[in-house]
């Protein structure tokens, strides 16, 4: 009998430890095609096709002077999402480049309107519409200005919505660049305590901002005929598969289909990325320029209209990396500041998250999910979060950057943290 | 894209007058003197290299306008009324409303087809019109696609790119939006084909002249909120400075796909 029940203890926890280690099933293996191609539709959290929205503008300085090129950015633009009864208030801000409503965005927000919440969502501080209509400084990057700017614009867009909505507790959360954000107005809100966020949840975040950068700006080879072979190259086999395919939806299946078939070369897919974060890059380059007169790609004081043709800027802006953005805009905007700071310095206090790492160590309420494979990070780099976190890091075997947000088991554990004990 | 509207050449002359007043509100602006740039378009580009932005583009400075008096039209326009009515109407009514207008516009897959000497998707498009017809009750239904015979879009734009001629300079349409000089030609042939297929079938019921003016009007606004409603597009919504080269790359690349299908 003992015998017996040794073996079972054995036959259980066997199967116990053999379905944890296979739990984790996020199909996609390789880190480049899971930035890509995100989750695959069967893989997908269950989750609502409409959802009660209400699309929201906000003037943030009532003395700022829009120039006409831009004359469409003149509001920062916002979402809400709404319960009709008293719920925790979730604030989710956006990744590099990205707007309140991005497909990464939308996922967030159908996961925390099931869940209950409302949500808000911030478009990025380095997003146009953020820079001309948002920014204090107008030159973004700088995670701890920034993240005041956020502050400030959360503050004010809380005094419009608060009588409409029945709210709780206050949550936070954000992807990406828009994690580390998340992690500073945390740290704003412990003085000012506007909000007192019970919780905060960080996806993938950057641990250096200027490390990430320098990855993703080395991805897409730098020369004129690089980028322009590899645009005509990719298009073309974009249009072989068009003009094949008796009926085609662009959508994650898509590409999924196309990576499956094709099996692209690493090499290729990390073009690709780093062609996409030049994409969102050259709107920041540019709106900077314009809105701080820097005389960088659009020549100083010349005026812009609605009407200006701005193709020679998109191809300018098309050649110029982050890091030449840090090097002849960002350094020199600080540095006419304060004459003593150097590069290094700059990088450590404002666009790193080790700057505040007394904070995250010792602030239970935060918690970080995040890939073991994430490309933005330096080797190494994901044992900040380990050492710093303990067991509030959750590691995930894979997902590349940000691709596996939309998995089950993803949405599920996120969901949990915020869910109030004992409520599911 | 199926165009329709009886009452399109006074909407026309409307917005025309919008615009003018909307150009007049710009007041000339005051300059400082101007130092070049610190990256000059001059030193980082090529000119003899040919970048995928560049397009055939020699009204740009028009287009731009058009462009610019679009996105006001939609804003203040059509989305609010698009809006009112994705209110209003249940989803299956919305769904109903669009089979039915795309299978009236199959008469443009149809003859365009023909004219390409497509014989799959000549009989693919009558196959969809026979079906959805009948068995999708005048095309309120679309059960040919949920059979895998899809839609197969040819415009009179694609027929003259097929027999080889090219698309010209890029044309952005008030109101329509992107196009090319050929694809607006293609545009006008097709929307004389499908107006006198409408009033042929409006004919069969003998109708009174103003019972038929009221229907025509109808039908041209309902169908101009359909379109709007299943185009997915929103202005400035990309977040990019760059939406007009955007925009413009990814029509005429589309388009030159579209002629190859």
């Amino acid at each position: 009998m003992r015998n017996f029940i040794l073996f079972l203890l054995i036959l259980v926890s066997a199967i116990y430890f053999q379905a944890k280690s296979e739990a984790y099933d996020y199909p996609l293996l390789n880190e480049y095609a899971a930035t890509i191609i995100g989750t695959p539709e069967e893989y997908k959290a269950m989750l609502p096709d409409n959802i009660r929205i209400r699309n929201m503008k906000l003037t943030v300085f009532r003395d700022r002077e829009i120039p006409e090129v831009f004359w469409y950015e003149d509001k920062l633009r916002y979402s809400l999402v709404y319960q009709k009864v008293k719920a925790p208030l979730i604030w989710i801000i956006a990744g590099t480049g990205a707007g309140y409503n991005a497909s990464k965005m939308q996922i967030l927000q159908k996961a925390f309107f099931q869940a209950g919440f409302h949500v808000i969502s911030l478009t990025s501080p380095t997003h146009p519409n953020f820079i001309v209509s948002a920014s204090s400084t107008m030159v973004p990057g700088h995670i701890v200005n920034d993240s005041k700017d956020l502050y400030h614009v959360m503050e004010l867009i809380w005094e419009k919505v608060k009588d409409s909505i029945d709210v709780s507790e206050f949550f936070l959360t954000g992807y990406s660049l828009g994690a580390a954000q998340a992690a500073f107005v945390s740290k704003i809100d412990e003085d000012k305590r506007s909000f007192n966020f019970r919780k905060v949840y960080m996806i993938n975040p950057p641990v250096n901002l200027y490390n990430s950068v320098y990855i993703l700006d080395h991805m897409l080879k730098d020369t004129i005929e690089d980028i322009n072979s590899f645009w005509t190259k990719m298009t073309s086999k974009f249009a072989e598969e068009y003009v094949e395919a008796d009926f085609i939806e662009f959508n994650n299946e898509f590409f999924y289909n196309i990576y499956k078939k094709k099996n692209p070369p690493e090499e290729k897919m990390e073009a690709l990325i780093g062609l996409s974060f030049r994409i969102s890059s050259m709107n920041m380059f540019f709106a900077t320029d314009v809105m701080t007169n820097a005389g960088y790609i659009i020549p100083k004081n010349l005026v812009l209209t609605s009407y200006s043709s701005l193709t020679d800027y998109f191809k300018v802006c098309g050649r110029t990396t982050f890091t030449d953005y840090f090097n002849d805009i960002f350094y020199p905007y600080y540095h006419s500041a304060q004459p003593d700071l150097t590069k290094k310095s700059l990088i450590s206090t404002s666009m790193s998250l080790k700057s505040i790492e007394d904070y995250l160590k010792n602030a239970k309420k935060i918690r970080v999910a995040h890939n073991k494979d994430d490309i933005i990070l330096k080797t190494g780099e994901i044992d900040f979060f380990r050492r710093v976190f303990g067991d509030r890091a959750k590691i995930y075997p894979r997902g590349g950057h940000c691709g596996n947000m939309a998995y089950k088991d993803n949405i599920a554990y996120m969901i949990d943290f915020f869910k109030p004990e004992g409520v599911r | 894209m199926i165009k329709c509207g009886t009452s399109f050449g006074k909407v026309f002359i409307l917005f025309a007058v919008i615009y003018t007043l909307n150009a007049c509100a710009t007041a000339p602006v005051k300059q400082e003197s101007i130092i070049p740039a610190k990256r000059p378009v001059s030193e980082i580009i090529r000119e003899d290299v040919v970048h995928p932005v560049d397009a055939y583009d020699p009204w740009e400075g028009f287009n731009r306008r058009i462009y610019k008096f679009n996105a006001k039209i939609d804003k203040y326009i059509f989305l609010p009324v698009v809006n009112v009515y994705e209110t209003i109407t249940p989803d299956f009514m919305e769904c109903g409303i669009s089979n039915f207008f795309l299978n009236l516009g199959e008469i443009t897959n149809l003859t365009n087809s023909i004219l390409q000497l497509k014989s799959e998707s000549t009989l693919k498009t009558a196959e969809r019109i026979v079906i959805n017809t009948t068995v999708g009750i005048g095309g309120l239904f679309d059960p040919s696609t949920s059979m895998g015979i899809y839609r197969q879009d040819e415009d009179f734009g694609q027929t003259l790119g097929h027999y080889g001629l090219k698309a010209g300079p890029y044309l952005v349409l008030p109101v329509f939006g992107p196009s090319s000089l050929r694809d607006a030609a293609g545009l006008t042939v097709d929307f004389a084909l499908y107006n006198a297929m409408f009033s042929a079938i409006v004919n069969e019921f003998n109708m009174d002249s103003s019972d038929e003016d009221l229907l025509n009007a109808g039908v041209t606004i309902l169908l101009s909120i359909d379109i709007r409603h299943r185009t997915k597009f929103r202005y400035y919504e990309t977040g990019s400075p760059f939406e007009y080269e955007w925009v413009r790359k990814l029509y005429l690349q589309k388009r030159e796909m579209d002629v190859l299908r």
